[in-house]
């Protein structure tokens, strides 16, 4: 799959992972520690400073490979009992204009470009899109639709009803894995 | 490897308590109080990466040090919050991830989604309403992986899998007010 989509980041990027950004994300792939020097207490447990701590995280933010260090709340229950992905038939010509603008929209939480698979997949734009019930997303959906104006051909909802697995996406690094966001 | 989303801690925590959103679905709406309110909706944005974040991070929300954390331990406990900690850029790590899904007959559903869940490369299933009803994220160390996963995951259902691989991402950022 293509990872070298945006101009600022390419596969290169990768290389820059060493033992110890190895190490590090290893040890935080659980959770950050809820200590007074959250940065010394990952340091302690692989032998590193916490300095060093503080500024490999500094540098895999810049390099993209941290997006951020963040809580993931349970939409469930915040109340957001409404999860709508919804999938797009959009102008190719338009998309990539239209999918960076769309980053802006209140309760969008991911917005990616992905091939269509015709006769029977046509959606190319997919957008989660979170609200409390089914209205508020409809909603979203509707004023969506009217932005991409003739751009969009066809659009669907397509809500969560259970979940079936979430374990997290674990990767493997050096030797164990890691949760990668969203 | 673990097969739970850890809800706090270090590895080997022994108060880490795993408590992943699928055996929380059904918990009601959780009660929360004002300070708890402020602190989800801050920390979504991600923690200051400064020498004393939490410090940072308790002025900001007219906190003590012990305040903020407790309530990030309690609201972890509880479920409320499912993570804390470095989001990774998958791809960044050397590794593939792809969308997935199936158009499952409705009498076979229960035995494909064991079958696909059953895939430790499978990291998310979610049922969706229609014809496209499993969707499944698969989470690879190798970029090469994810095609035989998909053949894999084909061959052992039965069923066509479409791959949706992500060739544009626009934005990627829950953020959910509270």
């Amino acid at each position: 799959m293509s990872i070298s989509t945006c101009p600022s980041r390419d596969r290169d990027d990768i290389s820059v992972l060493d033992d110890g950004d190895r190490a590090l994300i290893e040890a935080t792939q659980a959770g950050l520690p809820l200590v007074a020097d959250p940065w010394a207490a990952v340091g302690a447990a692989i032998g590193m400073s916490g300095e060093e701590v503080l500024a490999r995280f500094q540098r895999l933010r810049l390099t993209g490979v941290v997006r951020r260090i963040a809580v993931v709340p349970n939409h469930y229950r915040l109340g957001y009992l409404a999860n709508g992905m919804t999938v797009w038939d959009v102008d190719d010509q338009r998309i990539d204009e239209l999918g960076r603008q769309l980053a802006d929209w209140p309760g969008v939480s991911h917005c990616y470009r992905r091939p269509r698979r015709l006769p029977d997949w046509p959606y190319n734009l997919f957008v989660m899109l979170h609200g409390h019930h089914r209205d508020e997303v409809e909603a979203q959906a509707e004023r969506l639709r009217e932005w991409l104006g003739d751009a969009c051909r066809d659009h669907r909802i397509l809500y969560s009803s259970r979940i079936l697995k979430k374990t997290g996406l674990r990767l493997a690094t050096a030797k164990g894995a890691s949760p990668c966001s969203e | 490897m673990s097969s739970e989303t850890p809800s706090r801690g270090f590895p080997g925590d022994p108060d880490r308590h795993p408590h992943d959103a699928a055996t929380a679905r059904h918990d009601a709406v959780a009660a929360l109080s004002e300070v708890e309110r402020r602190i989800i909706n801050r920390l979504q944005l991600g923690v200051p990466l400064t020498p004393d974040p939490y410090g940072d991070l308790a002025l900001e929300l007219g906190l003590w040090v012990r305040e903020l954390l407790d309530a990030l331990s309690s609201l972890l406990d509880r479920g409320i919050l499912s993570r804390f900690g470095p989001m990774f850029q998958a791809e960044r790590l050397g590794g593939a991830l792809t969308l997935a899904a199936l158009a499952v007959p409705e009498a076979d559903f229960e035995r494909v989604a064991e079958v696909v869940n059953a895939f430790p490369e499978v990291a998310h299933n979610y049922r969706r309403e229609h014809h496209y009803n499993m969707w499944f994220v698969i989470a690879c160390d190798r970029p090469g992986r994810v095609a035989s996963v998909i053949e894999a995951i084909t061959e052992a259902t039965g069923l066509e899998v479409i791959n949706l691989p992500k060739e544009e991402e626009f934005h990627v950022h829950l953020h959910l007010p509270v």
